[in-house]
């Protein structure tokens, strides 16, 4: 299988990029580790004129803690993350995630901007970002914008991206004490997306109260989900065992999975609600400790 | 539409025209005839095209010749040196880390880099490290044995017995 004709550049600087969005329009697409787009361009369900790749754009690669957000640069990929010191010691949420990406020659090439540019709720990502509550900076020959990861997904393959845009970065607010997170999702095999995952953040006081929730569902939802009604009913209360049940009922609730390969809609309500409870309990193991 | 790209491969520089289009595995396999990395499903699942690129393992398969572009690549002719085979290639070699072969270059390729990052790896480290390498043969036994071999080699300790399984 082999993409079809298309012409391509690779700019060594963002504004050379703006400058080619600008003069091809839609009919151009940003390159980053390419493991979505190439696969897509392989099996003609993408087509695009011209590729920018905007690896040889320096300044991308970033994985550092800043004015309080923990920022990833738009090329960082899988593999810096899980190499990185700062995460591997901090961000065990992401140790969890990247582990289950593909595997270790994809996670070599994928990055973390592509992996939420591509607007597919099986990515695991999205999810990741939404317990996080990321905002996503997205940059453009007149300047730069920030977007609360809730408002960046539109729909399949659709993102707050716009075609004379390029996402930059990503941030994360660094969590204070008493926070714990973790992701797990269901796999049929190594290197399959996801039958339902859940990613969970929660920070408790001292007295044990859970002071901040975040839950974000994988691939049970046309776009990646927020389980809002599971926060809710853990935030300003102490988490007990009734809570969490309620927490992971409310989010098998207000999923919207398809039946398919990887499982009947039941199955997969079901899925949610045992990972959404067992990552409630991980994270408030690792705020502990 | 041609572009012009130098790429290195084994140390070896070469100047080639390609379409943007054309993917690093088939100008490696048939621009420049090193025949050693493999198509075995041409959709990022196998490992069987795995070459590395300025040091890191990826599915050449999934990658453009132009991404390669200035960049270093090794497949698995540049394994073996003057002085003998490389020693993932001779752990394979005495611990029957391969049947019919066709995996293998990929999977030395892809231990080449897990040895890099970790020289004592576990078990488990080694299956999750070739996570992305199919083999349809083996039922990968040998191939921990193998690479736990060139391991302890590269260390330069005793290599362990080898007492392969057959399944
Ligand atoms: C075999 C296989 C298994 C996989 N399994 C998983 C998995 O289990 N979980 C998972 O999450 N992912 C999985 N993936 C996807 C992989 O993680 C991709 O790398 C990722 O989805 C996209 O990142 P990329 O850098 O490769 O993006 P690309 O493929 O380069 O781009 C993807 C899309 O985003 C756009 N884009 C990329 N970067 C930017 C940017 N900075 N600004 C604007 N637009 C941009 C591109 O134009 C394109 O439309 C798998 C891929 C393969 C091949
Ligand atoms: S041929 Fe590239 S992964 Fe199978
Ligand atoms: S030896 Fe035959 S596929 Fe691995």
């Amino acid at each position: 299988m082999i993409p079809a004709t298309f012409d391509y550049a690779a700019p060594a600087s963002l504004e050379e990029a703006f400058s080619l969005l600008e003069q091809h329009g839609d009919e151009a697409k940003i390159l980053a580790g390419g493991h979505s787009l190439i696969p897509m361009m392989k099996l003609r369900f993408a087509s695009p004129e011209f590729l920018i790749d905007i690896n040889n754009i320096p300044g991308l690669a970033h994985i550092k803690e800043e004015d309080g957000y923990l920022k990833i640069g738009a090329l960082a990929r899988e593999a810096d993350l899980e190499h990185s010191e700062l995460i591997r010691s901090k961000y065990p949420i992401f140790m969890d995630a990247t582990k289950l990406i593909a595997d270790p020659q994809v996670r070599n090439m994928g990055t973390v901007g592509g992996n939420i540019a591509h607007g597919d709720a099986a990515n695991d990502h999205p999810a990741v970002m939404m317990a996080l509550r990321a905002e996503v900076v997205i940059s453009s020959a007149e300047g730069q914008r920030t977007v609360p990861i809730d408002e960046f997904f539109y729909g399949f393959y659709m993102t707050a991206v716009q075609p004379n845009e390029i996402l930059t970065e990503i941030r994360i607010p660094v969590p204070g004490a008493g926070t714990g997170n973790a992701y797990h999702k269901m796999e049929r095999k190594v290197g399959d997306y996801a039958t339902a995952g859940v990613a969970v953040q929660l920070t408790l006081d001292g007295d044990g109260v859970c002071t901040y929730a975040g839950i974000g569902l994988t691939n049970v939802n046309p776009v990646p989900l927020r389980a809002a009604r599971s926060e809710e009913v853990l935030v300003g209360h102490k988490l007990d065992e009734e809570r969490i049940e309620l927490a992971g009922q409310y989010a098998s609730e207000d999923c919207n999975p398809s039946t398919d390969l990887r499982g009947d809609e039941e199955y997969k309500r079901a899925m949610v609600k045992v990972l959404t409870k067992r990552m409630i309990n991980k994270a408030i193991e690792r705020a502990k400790s | 539409m041609k572009k012009q790209i130098t790429i290195s491969v084994n140390g070896e520089k070469h100047t080639l025209e390609v379409e943007p289009r054309e993917l690093l595995v088939h100008v490696i396999r048939e621009k420049l005839r090193l025949t050693g990395t493999h198509i075995g499903c041409d959709t990022t699942s196998c490992g069987a095209c795995t070459v590395l690129l300025n040091g890191k393992s990826i599915k050449s398969c999934t990658v453009l010749a132009i991404q390669a572009d200035g960049k270093e690549v090794s497949t698995v002719e540049g394994l073996a040196t003057a002085e003998g085979l490389h020693p993932l290639q001779e752990g394979f070699k005495e611990n029957h880390g391969l049947h019919c072969g066709f995996c293998t270059p990929g999977m030395l390729m892809r231990a080449v880099e897990l040895l890099e990052h970790n020289d004592n790896p576990t078990e488990e480290e080694i299956r999750w490290g070739i996570a992305g390498n199919l083999c349809r043969c083996t039922g990968y036994n040998n191939i921990v044995k193998a690479i736990q071999y060139a391991s302890a080699k590269m260390r330069g300790e005793e290599t362990p017995s080898t007492e392969p399984e057959f399944v």
